[in-house]
């Protein structure tokens, strides 16, 4: 069944990025969308990097102090001035 | 013109409108910036120098910088990403005289390269379906329970802090900043490609972390049955 074209999950798994960027050429992101709608196992991988990225994305604000801010606040103030 | 709502972003006005307000003079417009970007420009700033009071500093001047010189500000790139290369820039003189450069021009043997994915996952040459995976990766719990995302977001940022200073920057302009890849190749002068290859690694070492952790989340709820005494 495996064609010379056909991805492998080892290969699969470094795409994901470029994927998701949409950088990948015609032929590749066919092939990589190949792949994926046959293999469960890539289908989670890719599932997994994407809960990856909103993880990261929901990361908490560390936050300048307060003295910090009212510093700039004041510097802006004075600018403005 | 683009408006783009960054990741961890909450809903600023148009970039037209911000620039109005600070060189209006408008304090309003400045606090929306100020809260909306010193939680990113800060962790940022931490990745190029050596200390949480130092980095404060870099913010702190890159405001300052900010103020002075939005009268100049062109349009080119959206406004955060200008106060971004400012932050940069900044960071990278200061991370300078600390000694402490971060070498962009390339991409750096052993950390930068091989699979990012264990190959022992894998099945092996001369095996039936070389390259596949021997076992599929377990599914996550989707929706992460609630109860874990304190545990979650520990496991991130520990992964992030363990992450070398250039991928731990690109992952944290991307996909915590939200910034677009162009702009980010922009802004630390490193070619689109080698970004993404920094970026899917750390991503891929922060996926990783978390797989690992819940594996034993999983192992640690199973014995849980059993009545209270």
């Amino acid at each position: 069944m495996t064609g010379p074209r056909d991805l492998n999950c080892n290969e699969f798994v470094e795409l994901v990025t470029a994927f998701l960027d949409g950088a990948l050429d015609p032929d590749t992101h066919e092939r990589f969308e190949t792949h994926l709608a046959a293999c469960d196992g890539c289908d989670t991988y890719l599932a997994q990097m994407q809960q990856t990225i909103r993880a990261v994305g929901e990361l908490p604000a560390s936050s300048l102090s307060p003295s910090a801010r009212q510093a700039l606040l004041g510097a802006f103030r004075q600018w403005r001035d | 013109m683009n408006v783009r709502i960054g990741a961890s972003a909450r809903l600023l006005p148009p970039d037209t409108v911000l620039v109005a307000g600070l060189r209006d003079g408008n304090e309003a417009a400045f606090e929306l910036v100020l809260d909306a970007w010193s939680a990113g420009l800060l962790r940022l700033a931490r990745s190029f120098v050596s200390t949480d009071a130092s980095a404060a500093e870099v913010v702190q001047e890159t405001w300052l910088a900010v103020i002075q010189g939005v009268a100049r500000f062109e349009g080119r790139s959206s406004l955060k990403t200008w106060v971004y290369r400012i932050l940069v820039n900044t960071a990278k003189r200061r991370g300078l005289r600390e000694s402490r450069t971060i070498p962009w021009s390339s991409l750096q043997t052993g950390e930068d390269e091989g699979p990012t994915v264990d190959p022992e996952r894998f099945r092996g040459p001369g095996e039936p379906w070389e390259g596949h995976w021997r076992e599929f990766p377990a599914p996550w719990p989707s929706p992460e329970p609630a109860a874990l995302a304190g545990e979650i977001r520990a496991v991130v940022s520990a992964a992030l802090a363990r992450l070398p200073a250039r991928q731990r920057i690109v992952i944290s302009l991307r996909d915590v900043e939200g910034l677009a890849s162009d702009e980010v190749s922009e802004l630390l002068e490193i070619t689109a490609a080698n970004q993404r290859v920094l970026l899917h690694r750390a991503r891929a070492f922060v996926r990783g972390e978390l797989e690992a952790y819940f594996a034993t989340a999983e192992n640690r709820r199973k014995p849980e049955d059993g009545g209270s005494s």
